[in-house]
């Protein structure tokens, strides 16, 4: 879809569906590999989208992911139906995590989620209803 | 050192057949916990793991790594297999546990990242 010159690209994640998770994280990568974003804005926007989309499959029900792409920006957010967070300055903390021992299987839930999104976006923003859902929003530049 | 010397230097079985070995391995990361990994890799690191699921492959494909040894003899399920062939990512096992199978690596020049967790850590304070 198209927007005022901004190509817009959904998605619908599912909660506790391990295996897909991460394939909207990896289709994302490869169509932005393809229109040519540089290697390392692109590693970034993958960890970081992926990072969210392992949070929506390991916390939440349901997420919308929505990918912004301009030739300035990229915006990526993720809205989600879920438990939502309660401190989130607590969350950004490195090895901070409320994971379950399934979730530690899996290979997550070391409380690196949130500080690994927040060191590889430009910006981003998190807001969060307890008992509602979560929404963050990512930002890209690509002019710098 | 590229993959070949890795799987030899670890006598390491080849689980994905036909994929190129000959990609130079630039340092490597040792974890059981991928978002370790994600927070810590440069493009081309060696994942070395327990971690036999699909997120390894995951991780690999987000992180741009090169290749993962699955340590302590581990082995993923065929299907894992089958899906890091399609992406043509490289994985081997190994029965060497992952102390060794780091410490054998590094003594041959390999290094690991922890200059990217020093820098993790500065962005972070």
């Amino acid at each position: 879809m198209i927007e005022n010159d901004v190509l817009i690209q959904e998605y619908s994640i599912k909660g506790w569906d391990f295996s897909r998770a991460g394939e909207a994280s990896c289709e994302i990568k490869d169509s932005l590999k393809q229109i040519g974003i540089p290697q390392d804005v692109l590693r970034r926007i993958a960890i970081a989208t992926y990072e969210a989309e392992m949070n929506v499959v390991m916390y939440a029900k349901s997420a919308t992911l929505r990918c912004e792409i301009s030739p300035e920006l990229i915006i990526i957010t993720f809205d989600d139906k879920g438990p939502g967070i309660e401190n989130i300055e607590l969350a950004l903390k490195p090895g901070y995590s409320t994971a379950t021992p399934e979730i530690r299987e899996m290979g997550f839930g070391a409380g690196m989620g949130l500080p690994n999104i927040k060191q590889n976006a430009d910006s981003f923003n998190i807001s969060s209803v307890v008992g509602k859902g979560t929404k963050l929003e990512m930002r890209f530049n690509l002019t710098h | 050192m590229t993959l070949l010397e890795v799987q030899k230097t670890l006598q390491a079985e080849l689980l994905t057949l036909n994929v190129d070995l000959s990609r130079d391995v630039s340092s490597a990361c040792a974890s059981d916990l991928m978002s370790d990994v994600l927070a810590f890799h440069s493009p081309n690191t060696l994942i070395l793991t327990g971690l036999t699921n699909q997120q390894t492959i995951r991780t690999v494909e987000i992180a741009d790594a090169v290749g993962v040894v699955f340590v302590r003899g581990k082995r993923p399920e065929n299907e894992i297999i089958e899906f890091a062939l399609k992406k043509q990512i490289p994985l081997m096992t190994t029965n060497y546990c992952m102390y060794d199978a780091s410490g054998l690596l590094y003594a041959k020049g390999l290094s690991g990242v922890t200059e990217q967790v020093r820098n993790f850590h500065k962005r972070n304070d």
